[in-house]
């Protein structure tokens, strides 16, 4: 890769934080409380996208692999208020389990 | 250590891990060591570095690598007003707080109840997840082939799985219910239309009918 499309890059993904920071975040400080309301949700709609789009999708098709097994032994520890990193961990050794057990 | 440090540490441990593909990958991408370091210090989003790599690997042009580099960019754009009353007024500081905004931080922030252990939470999690992810970086690029594939240790669930944990407290409520199965469903959606990157974007738009609900609540409870 050229080190003129890395150095892009690094503009461009600093470039659309700091566009956040200082540019989005202003509308959230103006005096309509509304967009603190809008912004306090994002959180909620992209997280659950990213669980989603990396639990049962590869590049931009839908899969159905381990990683559903992993991911929902994960939701069960969640549920059951288990510690964060045993929810790692037991996710983990879930689905490579059962990609070791589909593999032999 | 405090649990919200505890939980950054162990996020930042598995993204280190992920760092060390990464080096890998980009090194066999052709990087050079410089490369890599630059890309992993100061681009500083795993996604993008991913995805540049990948489509250098699979032949495409730099342009192409760049392009779907700052699609999977713009969401951290999304999380500033999330987490930026934690940055203090300097425009200064506040711009170069930026450089840590990203996924894991954002959402070790989000979940505490207050913005003092916030704060606390977003700066510790960035320190741990930028010290290890350019430390997994550069020893995936400088030890190669010796590394696995993560799939075999099941390391692609691990991400989603903790983001589940990372979401629930934002589920209390019933506008975040809404905002979170909206946005997960269009995500779906939008996944075999639009390159990567792009469902996440289109997610943000279940925020609307979330707040919309939010709103009509607030309404009948003063009227």
């Amino acid at each position: 890769m050229s080190w003129t499309a890395i150095w892009i890059m690094v503009a461009g993904a600093f470039g659309f934080k700091v566009f956040g920071v200082l540019g989005l975040s202003r509308l959230a400080d103006g005096p309509g409380r509304s967009f603190q309301a809008i912004t306090a949700l994002i959180p909620a709609a992209l997280f659950s996208a990213m669980v989603v789009v990396q639990t049962i999708t590869t590049d931009d098709r839908l899969v159905l692999d381990a990683r559903v097994w992993g991911v929902g032994a994960g939701i069960v520890a969640v549920w059951r208020r288990a510690p964060f990193m045993l929810v790692v961990v037991l996710t983990m050794a879930v689905t490579a389990l059962v990609r070791w057990q589909t593999l032999v | 250590m405090a649990e919200h440090r505890r939980e950054g540490l162990v996020l930042s441990i598995a993204v280190g891990i992920v760092g060390l593909t990464f080096g890998v990958l980009a090194n066999a991408a052709g990087l050079s060591l410089p490369q890599i370091i630059v890309m992993s210090a100061l681009m500083f989003t795993g996604a993008s570095q991913f995805a540049a790599v990948s489509v250098i690997d699979g032949g495409g042009s730099s342009y192409a690598a760049v392009g779907s580099a700052m699609l999977l960019a713009a969401r951290n754009a999304l999380y500033g007003p999330v987490v930026s009353r934690f940055f203090g007024a300097s425009p200064l500081r506040r711009g170069l707080s930026a450089h840590f905004v990203i996924d894991e931080t954002t959402a070790m922030a989000s979940i505490q109840d207050d913005d003092e252990t916030a704060a606390n939470a977003f700066w510790w999690t960035a320190l741990w997840l930028w010290s290890l992810w350019n430390i997994g970086s550069i020893g995936g690029a400088l030890l190669g082939s010796l590394i696995g594939h993560p799939e075999t240790y099941g390391l692609d669930a691990a991400f989603p799985a903790a983001f589940v944990a990372l979401l629930v407290p934002h589920l209390r409520e019933r506008p975040g219910r809404v905002a979170a199965i909206v946005g997960g469903g269009l995500a779906i959606a939008a996944v075999p239309i639009s390159p990567a990157g792009v469902p996440l974007l289109v997610a943000a738009l279940g925020v609307v009918p979330g707040w919309l609900l939010g709103r009509r609540q607030g309404v009948e409870t003063a009227s």
